[in-house]
């Protein structure tokens, strides 16, 4: 099936190799090369455009650090609104570096002409159509949540799982399983169908008519990206609040 | 590959992602068709409406995306071939 695929793509400009990597061997680990270096080029961006951006700050911003503090605000207030007027700080580095990190890497797969690049083996694409970038990132929020747990309310932490009646205790436990799962596999999924539909849309017409397709995967990219991180926030604040529901209301607006 | 395991493998794939979309589909349905309703009622929460709405449509379309995940991984990484 596969075979099939790529020897029809061999043809036109935009290929598509699923499960097919650019293999680094480090020591005894064998990494994904080219979800390296996209993941580098998207940091490498976001640390340049951060830069830029604090370099010479003006009391009334402009140019980029006008753009970056409108960034800055967005994300603020998705932090605020999930996680509270109260505690939302503390989370703010971390749900802004997720939702900014998702948010370049889907873009820079879908705007950025990477396939003008050879590479060996494999192609360079967004660093989250990788299954292993998403996973990361979805225990990354794992552990977020039960930090936040832990530092907020210490063993009582625990209690959550037995919290309505014990009897629901093994779904409790199921559920930091299925976080993490649903997180990832969401994100991977999504990005993996976007570019894969605009691949076999350019094997089939190569101009003009993969455009709107295009614009309608960036447009799930950034609201994939917004969802992973309105997501992480809310299971951070799940985790700190427990299920008590009387609180969430007051900060819902 | 076995001819009978690629061929049980596309079919497979062919269900997971048609059977996952018929229960987003429907629930997509009802709450585009409730939000459409609610700014009808109440257009100066539009904004808000469609915000979550938007929410809500990538909640239920990741059912969807889970069974293509696992129709990709029967089509390109298949277990069994």
């Amino acid at each position: 099936m596969l075979s099939v695929l790529n020897g029809l793509n061999s043809l036109t400009l935009a290929s598509l190799e699923v499960g097919h990597h650019f293999y680094w061997q480090l020591g005894n680990l064998k990494v994904h090369g080219q979800v390296f270096l996209t993941s580098w080029f998207v940091i490498g961006l976001l640390v340049v455009a951060s830069l830029l951006a604090t370099r010479n700050i003006q009391r009334i911003p402009s140019g980029i650090q006008n753009f970056m503090e409108y960034a800055l605000e967005f994300i603020r207030d998705l932090a605020k609104n999930q996680l509270g007027e109260k505690d939302y700080r503390p989370w703010v580095p971390f749900i802004g570096t997720l939702f900014l990190f998702i948010f370049v890497s889907n873009w820079s797969g879908a705007l950025i002409p990477w396939k003008l690049l050879r590479l060996p083996e494999g192609e360079l694409a967004a660093p989250t159509n990788d299954i292993n970038t998403t996973v990361a990132l979805a225990l990354l929020t794992s552990l977020a949540y039960f930090y936040a747990g832990f530092s907020k309310r210490g063993l009582g932490y625990f209690k959550k799982y037995i919290e309505p009646t014990p009897i629901l205790l093994p779904i409790a436990i199921l559920e930091d399983f299925t976080k993490p799962l649903s997180l990832s596999f969401r994100l991977f999924g999504n990005i993996l169908a976007d570019e894969l539909v605009v691949a076999v849309l350019v094997l089939l017409v190569p101009l003009f008519v993969p455009l709107p397709v295009m614009a309608l995967g960036l447009f799930t990219s950034a609201i994939q990206a917004l969802v992973f991180a309105t997501l992480a926030a809310a299971y951070i604040h799940e985790a700190m609040e427990g299920h008590g529901g009387e609180e969430h209301e007051d900060h819902s607006h | 590959m076995d001819p009978l395991v690629s061929a049980a493998s596309v079919i497979a794939a062919a269900l997971a992602i048609g059977l996952a979309a018929i229960g987003p589909g429907i629930g997509q349905g009802n709450a585009a068709g409730q939000a459409v309703e609610g700014i009808a009622r109440q257009p100066e929460a539009e904004g808000k409406i469609r915000g979550t709405l938007l929410l809500t449509l990538a909640f239920m379309e990741s059912l969807t995306i889970y069974g293509l995940v696992i129709a990709l991984v029967l089509l390109f990484a298949n277990p069994f071939a």
